[in-house]
């Protein structure tokens, strides 16, 4: 029982899954949004209880388990990102007609697979983690079906995403061969002694493939733009906040506590990741016109900031990924909320069809500036404060080229984030679209309102999350 | 505590939030109802925080809110502390901000954009206060540039007038030289000091070794530069005057009243600084006093009268600006204070009377005259009873008439430059006799005489919510000298005292007879002549007595001629060298480079995102690509020797 | 008793052998087949890892992985088709609507 308690939030995530799959049942198709409500507060449940574990640390199940700072701080994350992507689903869902209960059951499974991530203590874990993460997501991109972009996407992610595991459990394979060893901290012990370098590393190189597939790290991350605006909005917008954080942690695991001797081998090759994955997401957000495929774009160029945390490595590294996780979100969220706010019925992707918002949507029009200059790194947004702490990581440790690139990239972000604060601000809104004065205080409204404002609180006052985060980092077991 | 410090920061922020979201449902009487009264809530609060530091046991009430910045050496918490100066300032800010609201409402009444205005005011308050609460040099700087884009927003506020749009863009130009200024400076007391707390730059300048002075002296010019912007001294004074393009409540508030004080401000809280840069002192003290002097020449043949009292504020601020080089810091603050009460006063009233002056046209629709221009009036004082007497008390205490609050202050700046520099003292002495002068003219040709325009016989009265702050600010600039009255009076010195735990014990003069004396016969002979000199005045079209005075006249009239100056000096062959520079680089050179940049970035973007088919299978081979990369790399580290 | 490496170099074979079909295929079902290949290959190092350290650690996470390319079939299976009712095609070149 006591055991239990180590696993606790996921549990609950997995356990409410299970339940609400067959409570659903009962549940009429049109009070779908009773299954949703059921969801947000499993999810909510799970938040809060990792939030009132906070502080506890050990593990279990015969080293299968453990139990620290990052990952409660990664529980309450995803359990927090839950409960609004739900926020959004209700009325965006019901627009699109997927307003179905195993949404939301499938949801539930894939945050205990993200949960599961901090909680895991053994390659084995990790991978069954993964893919309980996985698979779930792989079924919520195509639910939109018949529609033929959320299939197109649901088949593409779902084709890369196995063929990057193949690399992530063969990558496994190689490393038990050359340690013996399952456990991170068993692998850490025997890294040393190992007789078996070539093999040890060449796992490692293929670990890295199968998780830099998750986060979206470049050359790994072809499938991220088409996924992302094939799926249905509110998956997207899960998919790129709390899938990333579940994946960071996952690498943070695999690299920094099991992998941590064989840093000088393996932090250089994330420092050169990160780096092509900055240029290539901002390169590629640079030219589009479709706003979710931009967004999908900027998902990419964030990926590349975390990883420079994770090559510069050290509390002052991980710390900054930590932070900028939750900020990364929060921003993110503002502009998926702002996004399928935006448009009743059909939503538009198209930047110019955002022409005007502040005239016909004030409210809506503000939400989305703030995501954009959270995500752009402006003071005083979370952005700005988790952009900092990750490039002053950089340069503490000397990688003053990363630092530089992340700076120069960023100056390119400034061109496509603020293109769509111009357009929403200085355009002429489209002809026949209603001006409405004011937001109907709608759920909706709600979940956008509390992103934007997370967005600038965590920029203004970051220092009681940096103390609560560097207090989670240095507990890593 | 901790949190409620705060809290006069966070209320008028509250009352911007409110009113910027759901102000266009509330109708502008309820718009500007919350924005004053979340502004009188301030100043409440600020009463209770004067009592609390009056009672502490180190007179200061501080609040940390955890690490703002935090780079390897630089640790900046956001800090906040209140002590004596800092809760003279809040109360003049929140106390004169809160009349000024009061006012606004009237006077903004038909505006459709009132709730835009409201929003800035609300928002310059928070910042104003968050730069005088500030405990560290960073956390002063954003409230100075915060209260700058206020000042900038509200100058152009009625920006469809292309003469305030240009008015709002010349006030920050000039400003921003300051602030460059004024950021080296900051910067240069990170590099010596390794701090940019308060209380840590001033101890360890304390016990800078001798050798270092010269570096104290370069940091105080600097500090001091950005003065000049903010608190408009020569060179950069010339946009504070075109700033009056704005509201009159702006003028009255953020021109007059607090934030052009900033620079005084800063200077005085960097008191320690200056102690230790006599060179740097003998500087402030000798630009103020010319400041003081050039502006007061100015005004005095100014027709506007929104332009005159700009340049009366300017050559108060040079009283200031001398005050604090002379090392009378106690006298600058009691200045700032006692013109805080009749500047805003005198604003205000004149904007009661432009707004008198406007009662023909927007009852009939006639327009004919300039309602600002002092030749079109005469005789209001008929018209308007309570505008005109509280324009002569507030004219009366900016001339230093005794017993009035003007005459106190600037007593104890002229006996600071009796004492320590003749030259100051005959600048300032002359400035005093131009002020009685101006003023003079001015109470003389808008309220004595016969109306000389049809607006100016049609004038009517304006509304109590006006006329009220009138009142009490005249109660103020007829009290004022109170606050400090020299030695041999009952409560003598109160501010002096009160400062003292910041500032440090200033020796109190007794009132110097014969000085005091000499300046009030001065003051009043210069009105005397004036009114003697515009009695003759009676039809608008006539030209001014002053044009005897030929080319004298022509300088003052014309400023000096510094804009053409500037222009001529500065900004053309800026043009000009820009322009050349423009035919040669841009061209072929910076804007091909620019562009070169921009075309090859977007070259890159489009050809990478070519390799993003669409087809799945090439996804794949990127991937494994991209693994065999990773493992390839993986081994070459290996061989070369790296091991874990 | 054979030496482990044969049986890693077997196994890396069929991974590449795996990896490349997938990528040469265009029916979905083929690639998937091809991608269930290189799990096993996995599969086929574990096991022999496992008993070059004489440890269960390696079998028992075969049967883990097994389990769970089980239910990717199942979802995959699915998907595919799924589409293959909307398109009458389980070609994955087809798929190119979103790119760029």
């Amino acid at each position: 029982m006591n055991e239990l308690l180590l696993v606790l939030p996921p549990l609950i995530f997995a356990l409410g899954g299970v339940v609400l799959l067959m409570v659903d049942l009962a549940i009429p198709r049109e009070r779908k949004s009773l299954t949703a409500g059921m969801a947000a507060v499993v999810s909510a449940a799970a938040a809060l209880c990792a939030i009132l574990q906070w502080g506890l640390a050990g593990s279990g199940f015969q080293g299968m388990i453990s139990v620290d700072g990052v990952a409660l701080a990664l529980d309450a994350l995803v359990g927090v990102i839950g409960v609004m992507t739900i926020g959004l689903s209700l009325r965006y869902n019901a627009l699109r007609g997927i307003l179905r209960g195993e949404f939301f059951v499938l949801m539930l499974f894939s945050l205990s697979g993200m949960a599961l991530i901090g909680h895991a203590a053994n390659l084995l874990t990790i991978f069954l983690a993964i893919e309980l993460l996985s698979i779930p997501l792989y079924v919520l991109s195509g639910i939109a079906r018949p529609r033929l972009d959320s299939e197109e996407s649901a088949m593409k992610y779902f084709l890369l995403g196995a063929f990057a595991s193949g690399f992530l459990v063969f990558g496994m394979a190689l490393v038990y061969g050359a340690t013996g060893q399952l456990s991170l901290t068993g692998i850490a012990r025997t890294l040393i002694t190992s007789t078996s370098v070539p093999l040890l590393v060449v796992g490692a190189a293929l670990m890295l493939v199968g998780l830099g597939f998750k986060v979206a790290a470049a050359p790994f991350h072809m499938w991220t733009p088409d996924v992302y605006q094939g799926a249905p909005t509110t998956v997207t917008a899960f998919m790129s906040t709390a899938t990333k954080a579940a994946g960071f942690v996952a690498l943070l695991r695999v690299f920094g506590v099991a992998l941590g001797d064989l840093a000088n081998v393996w932090q250089p090759a994330f420092a050169a990741l990160s780096a092509l994955t900055m240029m290539i997401g901002n390169l590629g957000a640079l030219t589009q016109i479709n706003l979710k495929r931009m967004l999908a774009y900027s998902s990419i160029a964030h990926a590349g900031y975390l990883l420079m945390g994770l090559a510069a490595g050290g509390v002052s590294g991980v710390r900054g990924v930590v932070f900028y996780l939750p900020a990364y979100a929060a921003a993110s969220l503002a502009a998926f909320a702002a996004m399928t706010a935006a448009h009743n019925g059909e939503e538009d992707q198209s930047i110019s069809a955002y022409a005007g918002l502040s005239r016909t949507r004030p409210g809506w029009a503000l939400v989305m500036a703030v995501a954009m200059l959270s995500l752009l790194g402006i003071p005083p947004t979370a952005g700005f404060v988790g952009k900092y702490m990750l490039f002053q990581s950089a340069i503490d440790v000397g990688l003053v080229p990363l630092a530089v690139i992340g700076v120069l990239t960023s100056v390119v972000s400034g061109y496509y984030y603020l293109r769509v604060i111009v357009t929403m601000y200085f355009e002429a809104p489209p002809e026949g679209v209603a001006v409405t004065k004011g937001n109907r205080l709608s759920l909706h409204w709600v979940t956008g309102a509390i992103a934007a404002a997370a967005s600038i609180v965590l920029g203004i006052l970051p220092a009681p999350l940096i103390n609560a985060v560097t207090a989670g980092v240095t507990s890593i077991r | 505590m901790q949190m409620l410090i705060l809290l006069p920061i966070l209320l008028p922020l509250a009352g911007m939030l409110i009113n910027a979201a759901f102000g266009a449902r509330l109708g502008h009487r309820t718009v500007g109802a919350i924005a004053t009264t979340a502004v009188a809530a301030a100043f409440a609060l600020s009463v209770y925080f004067f009592a609390q530091v009056a009672g502490a046991p180190d007179h200061a009430v501080s609040g940390n809110f955890g690490p703002w910045i935090n780079v390897a050496e630089l640790e900046v918490p956001y800090g906040f502390r209140i002590d004596a100066l800092s809760a003279t300032m809040m109360l003049i800010i929140t106390g004169i901000g809160g009349l000024i609201h009061l006012y606004s409402i009237g006077y903004m009444k038909g505006d459709p954009r009132t709730q835009r205005f409201f929003v800035y005011l609300n928002l310059f308050v928070a910042s104003m206060l968050t730069l005088v609460m500030a405990d560290n040099f960073l956390l002063l700087f954003v409230g100075w540039e915060l209260v700058g884009l206020c000042s900038y927003l509200l100058i152009g506020f009625w920006f469809s007038n292309i003469k305030n749009a240009e008015a709002g863009r010349k006030a920050f130009v000039v400003n921003r030289i300051g602030d460059v200024a004024f950021v080296l400076g900051v910067l240069l007391i990170f590099a010596t000091f390794g701090a940019l707390g308060f209380k840590e730059v001033f101890e360890k300048a304390e016990h800078l070794k001798p050798e270092s002075a010269g570096v104290l002296t370069v940091i105080t010019l600097l500090l001091f530069g950005g003065a000049t912007g903010k608190s408009a001294q020569l060179p950069l004074y010339v946009w504070l005057p075109d700033a009056m393009a704005g509201p009159t409540p702006v003028s009255a508030l953020i021109h007059a009243a607090t934030m052009v004080t900033a620079g005084i401000y800063m200077l005085i809280r960097s008191h320690v600084l200056l102690e230790h840069a006599p060179v740097a002192m003998q500087v402030i003290a000798l630009v103020g006093a010319v400041t003081a002097f050039m502006a007061g020449f100015v005004a005095l043949t100014q027709w506007d009268i929104k332009k005159v009292l700009a340049y009366s504020t300017v050559s108060q601020l040079g009283f200031m600006v001398a005050g604090v080089g002379l090392g009378a810091l106690v006298g600058a603050q009691f200045h700032l204070l006692t013109h805080a009460f009749f500047k805003a006063l005198l604003f205000l009233a004149a904007g009661s009377v432009i707004h008198g002056m406007e009662h023909l046209t927007l009852t009939t629709g006639r327009h004919d005259s300039d309602p600002q221009d002092m030749r079109n009036m005469g005789g209001l004082r008929a018209k308007m009873p309570i505008t005109t007497a509280t324009f002569i008390i507030g004219g009366l205490a900016l001339a230093g008439i005794p017993p009035l609050a003007g005459f106190w202050s600037k007593d104890e700046i002229l006996a600071a430059a009796a004492r320590t520099s003749p030259a100051v003292l005959v600048l300032l002495g002359v400035t005093a006799a131009f002020t009685a002068f101006y003023v003079g003219r001015q109470i003389y040709l808008v309220f004595f005489g016969a109306p000389r325009s049809e607006a100016a016989s049609h004038a009517a009265e304006t509304a109590p919510t006006m006329t009220v702050p009138l009142i009490v600010l005249a109660a103020l600039a007829v009290l004022g000298g109170l606050l400090n009255l020299p030695a041999g009076f009952p409560a003598e010195g109160w501010l002096g005292h009160w400062l003292e735990s910041v500032i440090g014990k200033e020796p109190h003069a007794p009132l110097d007879l014969a000085l005091a004396g000499f300046f009030v016969v001065l003051a009043v002979a210069a009105i005397a002549f004036a009114v003697s000199l515009y009695r003759r005045f009676v039809k608008a079209t006539q030209a001014d007595p002053l044009e005897r005075l030929g080319a004298l006249h022509g300088l003052s009239f014309n400023k000096w001629h510094l804009d053409g100056l500037y222009r001529a000096v500065l900004i053309k062959p800026f043009y000009a060298g820009a322009s050349f520079l423009a035919r040669i680089f841009d061209q072929g050179g910076i804007d091909g480079l620019v562009n070169g940049v921009g075309a090859l970035t977007r070259e890159l973007s489009v050809t990478l995102r070519e390799l993003q088919t669409g087809f799945v299978r090439s996804y794949g081979l990127i991937t494994l690509l991209g693994a065999v990369a990773v493992v390839a790399y993986f081994l070459f580290t290996l061989f070369n020797g790296i091991r874990p | 008793m054979l030496e482990t490496n044969y049986f890693v170099v077997l196994a890396g074979l069929l991974f590449a052998i795996g990896a490349v079909t997938a990528l040469t295929r265009r029916n979905a079902i083929m690639m998937f087949m091809a991608i269930e290949l290189m799990l096993n290959a996995a599969n086929l190092a574990l096991v022999a890892f496992a008993r070059q350290w004489q440890q269960l650690d390696g079998q028992l996470f075969v049967f883990f992985v097994m389990t769970v390319a089980a239910s990717e079939v199942a979802v995959g299976l699915a998907l595919i088709v799924s589409i293959f009712k909307s398109r009458s095609s389980t070609d994955v070149d087809d798929l190119h609507s979103m790119k760029g």
